[in-house]
């Protein structure tokens, strides 16, 4: 990374904002954004993301980003986890343990289908326009 | 085989009572009688925050919102929304007769806006790229290629933003003073000594999207002519002080940070500061005595840093969540942000939502939305089907809302009209087995802690003011203690030298003022109606219901729980240390308190 001038930041950002757009369009991915802020580590958030990864590889799915956030602001049920998968809503687990990771790569993430009493409501719906 | 639509069905414990499972059991039956098992996939879910109108059900994708829904609506349901694909409108949520059924547009989706929170719990904080991408460092663009220092100020002032850290300082008028001053060096600080019990929105923030205050604080440098800046945090804030660091070193390598920022000749560069967490070092002065290296102590205002600050020169120092705010007002346009809030408190506020509360958890809610929304529909009311008592707003510094207050618009001046104060946002939640004594107790005993004893109506104000609630607590305490405490309390007010002292009676004072009967029990009676004081309470088993199944024995930490198996059991008072835990155990209801 070198500095960057006011065109190169611009440019960037375009950048990002497509490779961003394209992966919603092209349906490939699947992005799993789990709750990393001291909250979320506190309640196991560390262990949700090692079963995450194990059981990856065990189904053998090379196509899911795994990727850490701060608090989302579902305290009560954290562990949370968010799961973007082409075709589903995007969901919202909480009260995930390395079991309930499991089952949200096998049951949701393989087979489509969503992970039983672990689904929460977003805190609020996002007021920043993309 | 793809499952076409997705049937949520809120579990919460509310709607679990109000027959969610009910529903769930007829939408299944319905799916398989109707033949359309295989299309559709119902889900129990958590608890959706919105409890008065529940029970909730949603279809996806179609974002069909269902309220009050009962067991004999899932034929329709199953019939019309997922057969037909037409939405069931009796059961639609509406507002004000209006047909929208939209999340988005519901009212109670509306109830919490994200501004200063709008990346946390989605980007990744240690990803410059991410935050770019969600339009970071725009604001620091228009700041530094299309703004005068003055438009700045004018966007700020325009936003209506008030400083976050509890006293809802006007941020754009503290801005021009430095902006204003003749000086070979001014500072920016930024005040990340979160210390209130039961606030963490800035560590969130901080942990989250450390970029949004990185940015903002360039953005002042450049606004006021600073080229140095420190982040004040408290070390127990590890993560978050390891992704600011991180945040940093991404910055200065991109070059948004550092000398020669983006290729202008502006340079500005920051420092953290680490803080032994003393709750007074949140005080401005006090904590800018810390940074220079000082034992932490407020000294009297004016001179404001404002003018006179880091090492005497001119300094700009703002909380975590002021800053959070910026970078978006400067990139949207103060008009843009001023459209949020009330008239004289815009934009949003994030709380710590906390203790006797369902859905506990980090909120931003617009300013003036009430008290009742927040505890209710967001945070889905009290669990337990206890009754609400209060809550507690801005921490030590703050006082008691009752039931009476709970329609009372939240913003800075509202508050401060019933005794409260916003403070920085903690939000305490409290029910019927909070005493109120006891709650008080505990804010004074942190104010004895944590004062710094350099001025005297503080240092001996709240151990005095302490030991007089200690003595009521225990049942000692006589009728003119509550006169003295209100005098105290005034003259603390008035003669203490910084905010902490200003504020300590706060809690004491709104408790006097709405529990006064509560107090009055402890005084006369000698009585705890919530069983919280310890001296005031005995616990005793009921011979009739125990049935001698030993977990109280087991539980009681000092082992004065006696009784054979299948015998009703005996409590030694002399050893008992009234902590609960035989009451709490108890599954039968033997454990009396009195």
């Amino acid at each position: 990374m070198s500095k960057m001038t006011l065109e190169e930041l611009r440019k960037l950002r375009e950048a990002k904002k497509q490779e961003a757009a394209q992966r919603d369009t092209e349906g490939k991915d699947t992005l799993v954004i789990v709750g990393m802020g001291t909250c979320g580590i506190a309640a196991g958030a560390k262990d949700v993301v090692d079963a995450l990864l194990d059981e990856l590889k065990k189904v053998g799915n090379e196509n899911v980003i795994i990727r850490q956030a701060g608090c989302m602001g579902l305290c009560h049920v954290e562990p949370t986890v968010e799961v973007r998968s082409p075709g589903i809503p995007n969901t919202i687990y909480g009260n995930v343990d390395a079991e309930v990771a499991r089952k949200i790569v096998r049951q949701h993430i393989v087979d489509g289908r969503l992970v039983n009493k672990h689904v929460y409501d977003k805190p609020a719906a996002d007021i920043i326009e993309q | 085989m793809a499952v076409k639509n997705y049937v949520l069905v809120c579990g919460g414990s509310a709607c679990e009572s109000a027959k969610g499972n009910d529903i769930y059991k007829s939408l299944l039956h319905q799916a398989e009688v109707q033949g359309v098992s295989n299309d559709l996939q119902i889900v129990k879910t958590g608890c959706f925050g919105f409890c008065e109108k529940g029970p909730i059900v949603k279809v996806l994708p179609d974002e069909a919102f269902y309220v009050e829904v009962k067991p004999d609506d899932a034929e329709e349901i199953i019939s019309e929304n997922i057969v037909k694909g037409r939405m069931v409108d009796r059961l639609l949520y509406k507002e004000e007769g209006k047909k929208d059924f939209k999340p988005e547009n519901i009212k109670f989706y509306q109830k919490q806006e994200r501004i200063v929170l709008r990346n946390c719990g989605l980007i990744d904080p240690e990803s410059i790229d991410e935050y770019i991408a969600r339009d970071g460092y725009m604001g620091l663009e228009k700041a530094l290629f299309e703004l005068t220092p003055e438009q700045i100020l004018d966007e700020l002032n325009k936003s209506g933003l008030r400083g976050r850290g509890g006293a809802g300082f006007p941020t754009g008028l503290k801005w021009s003073f430095t902006q204003r001053i003749e000086s070979d060096q001014k500072y920016v600080v930024c005040n990340a000594d979160e210390g209130d019990p039961g606030a963490y929105m800035d560590r969130a923030t901080l942990e989250g999207d450390p970029h949004s205050v990185i940015e903002a604080m360039t953005i002042a440098g450049k606004c006021v002519g600073a080229d140095k800046g420190a982040i004040y945090i408290r070390a127990e804030y590890p993560l978050a002080i390891k992704r600011l660091e991180i945040a940093m070193d991404q910055a200065r390598e991109r070059g948004l940070l550092g000398d020669n920022i983006l290729g202008t000749d502006f340079s500005f560069d920051l420092e953290i500061r680490l803080g032994a967490g003393a709750f007074v070092c949140g005080e401005e002065t006090a904590l800018l005595a810390s940074i220079e290296g000082k034992r932490g102590m407020p000294i009297p205002k004016p001179p404001f840093p404002a003018a006179k600050g880091l090492f005497g020169k001119p300094t700009v120092i703002n909380n975590v969540e002021t800053y959070a705010n910026i970078p978006v007002i400067i990139s949207k346009g103060g008009d843009w942000f001023a459209q949020f809030g009330t008239e004289k408190s815009k934009g949003t506020k994030v709380f710590a939502l906390t203790g006797k509360i369902k859905n506990s958890g980090l909120i931003e809610v617009p300013m003036g939305i009430t008290l009742r929304e927040i505890v209710f529909d967001i945070g889905g009311g009290i669990p337990g089907g206890k009754k609400f008592k209060a809550v507690q707003t801005g921490g030590p510094s703050g006082g008691v809302l009752t039931e009476d207050f709970l329609d009372t618009p939240i913003d800075f001046d509202s508050l401060i009209s019933v005794g409260s104060m916003m403070g920085s946002g903690g939000m305490i939640v409290m029910d019927e087995d909070d005493c109120m004594v006891d709650v008080a107790k505990f804010y004074l005993d942190f104010c004895v802690e944590e004062s710094c004893g350099k001025c005297a109506p503080c240092r001996i104000g709240t151990k005095k003011l302490y030991e007089i609630l200690d003595k009521i607590s225990k049942g000692k305490g006589d009728i003119e203690d509550l006169q003295k405490m209100k005098d105290m309390g005034q003259a603390m007010k008035k003669a203490s030298l910084c905010g902490l002292g200003q504020t300590a009676p706060n809690p004491v004072l709104s408790v006097l003022n709405a529990f006064e009967d509560e107090v009055l029990e402890h005084i006369h009676n000698g009585k705890c109606r919530a069983g919280k004081c310890k001296d005031l309470v005995q616990y005793s088993i009921d011979e009739s219901k125990c049935i001698g199944c030993t977990v109280c024995a087991r539980k009681c930490p000092v082992n004065c729980i006696t009784g054979d198996r299948k015998v009703a059991h005996v409590i030694d008072q002399s050893r008992c240390v009234k902590c609960g835990a035989c009451y709490d155990s108890c599954k039968f209801g033997a454990v009396l308190v009195s």
